[in-house]
């Protein structure tokens, strides 16, 4: 069990902590990433999601994008966008070169494929949540005179709230851990620790990485339950 | 050696200079590379499956029967899935190295998470009258479970075997990291080479496996329950 005392070492060593490529630092990338990714999915996914609930129609469109998005592996996604020229329609900035953010081109890449990523558990969750309206709440909404608009905002999207966040809470967890597998393209984040612990077989150092991440996501995890409380009516609550 | 004679530098579409995403002449000339990467993926994501399959059933048997053992088993089977993939693979070579093995495992504890939700939810979907009615026609336990339970949970463990079965399809390609990732290893390949042929070719080929492994399991599980189209129900 040398590898678990070498982990030890490596995490109670202040020397891995701080500094230029250390953990910290790593991990406020990996942080950014995470929640700017989830940000744009959030942008994307939920309008036209909510919308689609709303109109009740495009059901196919929300489970099959969910299908089609758990088929593409993140890696070969994240692979392609690194690999790929930038776009002369975007001015050479997507999805990336040298000069694009602090990250470069990998980080660009990194963050459009976690996007992406992250849009299947939007989509459907949000999509579900507005169709499980029961039809009469609907109609009594509709019976007391609410508008298309205000049954939306008034009465199917706070009924929706609660589903709408466990799918917002899931992406989050899932794109946190996933984002490590930026250090297959040497992009930022702390899948750096684990890759090149493993590659020179400091495996210590390696288990090091993984026990931060998974802290890290339980962590997350504990947040947004905290935050899902928040949002949700307190007679809704489980 | 007559791949290199052929590939001599700017004439074909996937020499340095052209390196086009879409390059059939690339697809013909390492056919047996692609042959062979698309078979060790099959293979490491079939025996990922099935493994996860044999283990899930008894747990989820676990789960239901003692109710104190089920959140310890569906508090594991979430914590699993925080570990992101490309930890768990490393964390396993310390035990069994560089191998399809050690894909393997990884693969099925992943695929274990979702099975065993899916056999406990499709278990739990048996509705009591049926069982009621079975023990009272003379069911034992295990007849019970094997006749009437099984059957009438298929549809919601097929729902999960799909998920499971499409995710493991993606996931393998992250077995690159140890060198057995079936299509994963072109794909690293071509991020390390900057070989774009060799890039899509691989993505495109896990996609199609994941699709073809969906569409199997559908007609799988309308072979298993002829009962669901009739329309009377089971």
């Amino acid at each position: 069990m040398t590898v678990l005392s070498d982990a030890w070492a490596f995490l109670t060593d202040p020397a891995s902590w701080t500094g230029s490529g250390g953990m910290l630092q790593l991990l406020g990338q990996q942080l950014l990433i995470t929640l700017v990714a989830l940000l744009l999915a959030l942008l994307v996914g939920l309008p036209v999601a909510l919308w689609l609930g709303h109109l009740g129609r495009g059901g196919f469109l929300a489970v099959n994008v969910s299908n089609v998005g758990r088929a593409i592996p993140t890696f070969a996604l994240l692979a392609l966008l690194v690999a790929a020229d930038p776009w002369d329609v975007t001015g050479g900035l997507f999805p990336g070169t040298a000069y694009a953010g602090p990250f470069g081109r990998a980080g660009v890449s990194t963050l459009v494929a976690l996007a992406l990523f992250a849009l299947p558990p939007i989509i459907t969750n949000a999509y579900t949540a507005v169709r499980e309206v029961p039809a009469d709440v609907r109609e009594s909404a509709t019976g007391l005179g609410m508008s298309g608009s205000q049954l939306f905002w008034r009465t199917e999207l706070p009924l929706a709230m609660p589903l709408i966040a466990t799918g917002v809470r899931l992406a989050l967890v899932q794109i946190w851990a996933t984002a490590t597998i930026a250090a297959l393209v040497a992009g930022p984040g702390l899948g750096r620790v684990i890759t090149d612990g493993f590659y020179r077989t400091l495996y210590g150092q390696g288990i090091a990485g993984a026990l931060v991440v998974a802290l890290v996501a339980l962590v997350l995890e504990l947040l947004a339950a905290l935050a899902q409380r928040l949002v949700a009516p307190a007679h809704l609550r489980a | 050696m007559t791949l290199l004679a052929s590939a001599d530098a700017g004439t074909t579409c996937y020499s340095r200079l052209t390196n086009d995403w879409l390059c059939w002449q690339y697809v013909s000339d390492y056919r047996t590379e692609i042959t062979d990467a698309t078979v060790q993926h099959l293979q490491i994501t079939l025996v990922s499956v099935v493994v996860a399959l044999a283990l899930s059933f008894p747990l989820a048997l676990l789960a239901r029967r003692y109710a104190r053992l089920e959140s310890p088993i569906l508090g594991l089977a979430t914590g699993l899935y925080t570990v992101p993939s490309i930890a768990l693979l490393p964390l396993l070579v310390p035990f069994t190295g560089l191998s399809a093995t050690t894909v393997v495992i990884g693969l099925a504890l992943y695929a274990l998470t979702v099975l065993v939700r899916a056999f406990l939810d499709g278990l739990r979907s048996v509705p009591e009258e049926v069982r009621e009615s079975a023990t009272g026609l003379g069911y034992g336990r295990g007849r019970l479970l094997l006749r009437v339970e099984l059957p009438l949970a298929i549809p919601v463990v097929m729902a999960g075997l799909r998920v499971a079965t499409v995710s493991t399809v993606a996931l393998t390609t992250v077995g690159s990291l140890v060198a057995h990732g079936g299509l994963g290893n072109l794909i690293a390949s071509g991020v390390t080479s900057d070989f774009r042929a060799e890039l899509l070719t691989a993505a495109v080929l896990c996609v199609v496996i994941a699709v073809a492994l969906d569409v199997v399991l559908v007609l799988v599980q309308r072979l298993l329950t002829p009962w669901t189209r009739t329309g009377a129900g089971a």
